[in-house]
């Protein structure tokens, strides 16, 4: 068993670690995008006009209401056809698009619906007061966003921000289906070439686990960093 | 509404010891007429108050002059220099209406400090942030106004963990770090324990004291009557009644303010 994980062939640990970085790679860039895609369509829904608005729950309620299997083989497959279809229509012929980009643009738009929800809700747990001294003191939009917008609304985002970023790491796994080499697919490889199906998923499992776990750290200090000015709430007693 | 069409026209060079000077100022909510035509003038170093029951229109008559709402109609001309509307009464130039801004010292009922600065934060974060003070710079200023608000050995606090009256006094701090041309206050001890009162109009009272340009929305009528220059009564979104502290407490003309000085006093 050690010898079939170890990192060099024969052994397969090295191919589960590269597909372990692969999904890190791919959850990191999903959710770095989400969390962009979240934050406009949250000032969209919370400042635009109707227009706007009824796009954005048009997006949010679609993406959300569809499995997402569904919708990584939607988007992949017709999203990349689109892009072939409308390079060659330039005249560049068929273009190669790259599984990591795609994964992180398909995953990208799944987790943009739902940050968007968590985003909107936090900027609406702001008390409204302290956006106001904001704009009474002459804080052009963007610095408002940057200096209290965001800040403010952490205390409150975080904990829905860390669900998030957990799912993320899993939604790579269904990135397999369009023969995505992350850790899910090299994995599934490992265990039918060797037969040892259980020590591998095993494998993979913990590794799932460690991921979680060391998250679930970062996340705890982003959560204390983020209520810092927030008196605590054990002290207040239920 | 009529006054719309006028308002690009640049204001009076006789303006020039005017720190406000508001004009026939509308405002509507939906169907509801909050301000019915109110103007004020404020010179340099007046302190004028402005008194009225609830739902009067006297915060928001505050509020339109930094623009936190949006006037109806009417015109605004802080130092000098005219808000450019609309027709519909929003500011024209967002970036003239955040420059005015930060030459208004804005204090609120509700402290509205960013909870998630510290006190010292809070203070520095208008100068550094909007309008380019070296930090250093913005920091010792900060450290002095804390020091006389009696908050030093706090600055590094949350606001969160402070009394209403300290935060009142940090917000306070907050606003004069901009070095504002006008200080505005919007009722700022209707939110505060009785006994709390009284540091908060200590401070005022200084600032009243050493000549600073100030409108103080206020339910305090001894606290107007002892620091203002000029006293308004706001009545539905009328003035009512206006002139010196003393007439307006003293010898009330109109039965409206007889009726409400005797049922707050």
């Amino acid at each position: 068993m050690i010898e079939l994980l170890s990192l060099s062939p024969p052994g397969w640990g090295g191919n589960l670690l590269r597909g372990l970085m692969n999904s890190l790679q791919i959850a990191l860039g999903a959710y770095g995008l989400g969390l962009l895609i979240g934050l406009a369509g949250a000032y969209g829904k919370l400042y635009g006009g109707p227009i706007l608005r009824d796009l954005l729950a048009v997006y949010t309620t679609v993406v959300r209401a569809v499995p997402e299997l569904v919708l990584i083989l939607i988007l992949y497959y017709v999203g990349t056809d689109l892009i072939n279809k409308a390079s060659e229509a330039m005249g560049y012929g068929t273009v190669e698009i790259s599984g990591v980009a795609a994964g992180i643009a398909v995953l990208g738009v799944v987790q943009g619906a739902y940050s968007t929800e968590i985003l909107r809700g936090a900027i609406k747990a702001i008390p409204i007061g302290q956006i106001e001294a904001a704009r009474a003191f002459g804080m052009p939009p963007l610095l408002l966003l940057r200096r209290v917008t965001i800040p403010a609304m952490m205390a409150f985002a975080i904990p829905g921000l860390a669900n998030l970023w957990l799912i993320a790491t899993k939604d790579t796994a269904l990135l397999a289906v369009v023969g995505f080499s992350e850790l899910t697919l090299e994995t599934r490889q490992a265990a039918s070439s060797t037969r040892a199906y259980f020590t591998f998923f095993l494998a993979a499992g913990a590794l799932y686990l460690m991921v979680t776990l060391l998250s679930g750290r970062v996340f705890a200090r982003l959560e204390v960093w983020a209520r810092r000015g927030q008196p605590s709430l054990r002290k207040a007693g239920g | 509404m009529a006054t719309a069409a006028m308002t690009t026209r640049p204001a009076q060079a006789s303006a020039a010891d005017e720190a406000i000077r508001v004009e026939d100022l509308h405002k509507s909510f939906g169907k509801l007429e909050v301000l019915k035509g109110v103007s004020l003038t404020a010179k340099k170093g007046d302190v004028v108050a402005i008194i009225g029951g609830s739902g009067s229109g006297k915060s928001t008559c505050l509020r339109c002059i930094n623009f936190l709402e949006t006037p109806s109609s009417g015109r605004i001309i802080i130092g000098g220099e005219e808000i450019v509307l609309r027709p519909d009464g929003t500011p024209a130039n967002r970036r003239q209406i955040e420059r005015v801004r930060s030459r208004l010292g804005m204090v609120f009922q509700a402290f509205n400090l960013w909870t998630h600065r510290t006190l010292i934060e809070n203070v520095t974060e208008v100068p550094v942030h909007v309008l380019g003070v070296p930090k250093a710079e913005a920091h010792d200023r900060a450290m002095a106004l804390l020091e006389r608000v009696g908050l030093a050995e706090k600055a590094n606090v949350y606001p969160s963990f402070l009394s209403g009256g300290q935060q009142q006094r940090a917000a306070i701090a907050r606003a004069l770090a901009i070095e504002p041309s006008v200080m505005l206050f919007d009722e700022p001890t209707s939110a505060l324990d009785p006994e709390l009162v009284g540091e908060v109009l200590t401070v005022i009272r200084d600032l009243a004291a050493e000549g600073r340009t100030m409108i103080l929305v206020t339910h305090e009528m001894n606290f107007a009557r002892e620091v203002s220059d000029h006293v308004i009564y706001l009545y539905e979104g009328r003035i009512e009644e206006e002139g010196p502290p003393d007439q307006v407490f003293g010898a009330p003309r109109s039965d409206r303010l007889k009726q409400f000085l005797k049922t707050v006093a």
